[in-house]
């Protein structure tokens, strides 16, 4: 680790080095679950290089190759190492292709909820008065419908206005829009509580005398200072993302099955498994249950980490 | 406290409108009800004729408030896919969905409680880490997942228990009921268990969170001094003191359960509201969804309603707060 660390360019040195390095340095669940997760984003980025075969081209699929079991069982067949669907596409590249799908909305969910959360919390801290009255009853409505069921709502609705042939390609943008609209407002209320609080501090009052503009203190000055618990709340929530889009996915409003993510998976591998193919189910969920596990492990150790309380 | 209780009130009844206002939104605006109901023969005057009876020539305050009004009588309109009153249908599916969730609560609590107990008291023992390690993968996998692989080993492999439906039911007036027969309980096992793996997590990080709290104050350190059994310590001191949040928590989940559900009833073909639901949104009844909508956001937001009115009359404490200075209560 020493070693490393000292050939590491300057400001991993410098972070290994600080609190929040030694303690990751300590605990071993956290960089075992970073490595994995790394491993994990890495193969499902590099699907296209890695993967056996891209399950999305008809030309490299073959129907008489369909419902081969895994490669350790009687009947599997190389290079086929998890088996392949009924219709002959290769498991392990259609979970390869399936993460990646749900890492980018799962990150863009949450990217997206972070921004439009953290708008309204400064706006609604910084401004006080009605503005923050209107916001706040926004959020308390949306918090007053249980998550799941705005999703899906959301998400039907969006498809339902699209016209039909514009519904597959959006489906991926429908999906984060309806993941984000119901998740930012954990977001707002963290940032509206420490806006309240840092606007009223001395240096935000010295920037409002030297005319600096209300939206340049927001950004440029309060902002910072409420981003650690935002950080926090961004990696727990970045698991409960994927799990959304995996569940959305599974209803059947979600990802279609010409682009399916690994909730599309899990439901087209449902429909066979009384036919007794039971991989594409249980590894595209054993994929996805280590997907977000790391991704759990990883937001647990940070909130403990950056929690001072604790330390 | 009566000022509380009205604000209080107001406030949830100003939720309640502005989720009726989302489900009229929907139904007005996502796809034309005329176009929906009607089939593709239909003459210029039967539309205009179905336009007029639905209301749909008023203005749009007006519509609001005969669709509030209505929504209040019970009448969400007909379902556009099988030609039925929208709330019988989902009166018809309630008893299903009901008992699955009472059953996920029931084992959530007797599983959570004394789990959080043990991991609280033996925090460093082996087993009580793995159950810590265990509670985060109930939490990191998905329900739907967790059922298949349910029904994939208990059902498929093994053939022990039954992978779909309620099993048989019993009439009771116009509730039916799965818990009176044998098949109608082994149906309701593994969806019971699936549904509640996530609650059992919950129930017993709080259990465990609450307990560690509690037996570092000065009250248990000075039962240990009087020479009390441990488990007299445990669980007559510490644990009835960590009930109230588990309570409150569980009470509020009841919610959260029932619109869950519909993930787990999907999985397991489960009659209840929630399959009834998905089975709206993949065929387009608008009416259904809507009211679906209205009805479980209803029992959501009158369950956080009632718990936060019950903390006042339980909790000692902020009965006299609000007693004292009933204008600052909130």
């Amino acid at each position: 680790m020493r070693a490393e660390a000292k050939s590491a360019p300057g400001w991993l040195r410098r972070w290994l080095e600080g609190d929040v390095g030694w303690s990751f340095r300590r605990t071993p669940v956290a960089w075992i679950s970073a490595l994995a997760l790394l491993a994990l984003v890495l193969t499902a980025f590099a699907a296209p290089l890695i993967a056996p075969q891209n399950p999305y081209d008809l030309k490299q699929i073959f129907i008489d190759k369909a419902e081969l079991p895994p490669i350790w069982m009687a009947d599997g067949e190389l290079p086929f190492l998890l088996g392949t669907d009924p219709q002959g596409r290769d498991v392990l590249s259609a979970i390869l292709y399936g993460s990646r799908v749900s890492l980018i909305i799962g990150f863009a969910s949450v990217l997206t909820a972070m921004a439009l959360g953290v708008t309204i919390g400064l706006v609604a801290g910084y401004y006080g008065g009605w503005v923050d009255n209107l916001l706040m009853r926004l959020a308390d409505t949306v918090l007053s419908i249980p998550t799941l069921l705005m999703a899906i709502l959301v998400s039907a609705i969006f498809r339902e206005l699209l016209p039909p042939a514009m519904r597959e390609p959006f489906a991926a943008i429908v999906l984060v829009a309806s993941i984000s609209l119901t998740s930012w407002v954990q977001y707002a209320r963290t940032v509206r509580a420490q806006t309240m609080v840092e606007r009223r501090k001395e240096y935000v009052l010295a920037a409002r005398i030297i005319k600096v503009s209300s939206g340049r203190i927001m950004r440029r000055h309060i902002l910072p200072n409420t981003l650690t618990p935002v950080l926090v709340a961004a990696t727990l929530n970045l698991g409960l993302a994927i799990l959304s889009e995996a569940t959305l996915s599974f209803l059947g409003v979600g990802m279609p099955i010409t682009q399916p993510s690994l909730g599309t998976l899990i439901r087209i591998g449902n429909q066979y498994l009384f036919s007794g193919a039971w991989w594409l189910v249980v590894f595209s969920a054993l994929q996805l249950g280590l997907i977000v596990l790391s991704v759990n492990l990883l937001g647990d150790w940070l909130r403990d980490a950056l929690n001072p309380k604790l330390r | 406290m009566p000022i509380f209780l009205l604000k209080r009130l107001a406030n949830s009844a100003g939720v309640m409108l502005a989720v009726a206002f989302l489900a009229f939104m929907i139904f007005r605006f996502v796809g034309d009800p005329v176009e929906l109901m009607l089939n593709e023969q239909a003459t210029q005057a039967q539309r205009d004729a179905l336009r007029v009876r639905l209301g749909l020539d008023q203005g749009f305050l007006l519509q609001f408030a005969s669709f509030v009004g209505n929504a209040l009588r019970g009448d969400f309109g007909i379902s556009y896919r099988n030609q039925q009153d929208v709330f019988l249908l989902i009166a018809e599916r309630f008893p299903a969905t009901f008992e699955l969730v009472l059953t996920a609560t029931f084992l959530s609590l007797a599983i959570g409680v004394p789990l959080g107990v043990y991991t609280a008291i033996k925090r460093d023992s082996r087993f009580a880490q793995a159950l810590q390690f265990i509670s985060v993968l109930g939490v990191s996998l998905p329900s739907f997942a967790v059922g298949i692989l349910f029904i994939l080993l208990f059902s498929v492999t093994l053939q022990w228990l039954p992978a779909f439906g309620r099993g048989q039911t019993v009439q009771l007036g116009w509730w039916s009921t799965g818990l009176l027969t044998g098949s109608g309980r082994r149906a309701l096992i593994l969806p019971g268990i699936t549904l509640s793996l996530f609650q059992i997590t919950l129930v017993m990080r709080l259990v465990r969170a609450e307990m560690l709290e509690t037996l570092r104050t000065d009250f248990i350190r000075f039962a240990r001094a009087r020479g009390l059994p441990d488990a007299a310590i445990n669980f007559r001191h510490a644990l009835r003191n960590c009930l109230m949040p588990v309570i409150t928590v569980t009470g509020l989940q009841i919610g959260n359960l029932i619109a869950f559900a519909l993930v787990t009833e999907t999985v397991f073909q489960w009659p209840g509201m929630g399959l009834l639901f998905v089975q709206a949104v993949t065929y387009v009844d608008i009416p259904v969804m809507a009211a679906y909508l209205i009805v479980v956001s209803f029992i959501f937001v009158a369950l956080n309603t009632a718990v936060d009115l019950l903390y006042g009359v339980v909790d000692p404490r902020l009965r006299d707060e609000a007693a004292k200075g009933a204008s600052n209560a909130r």
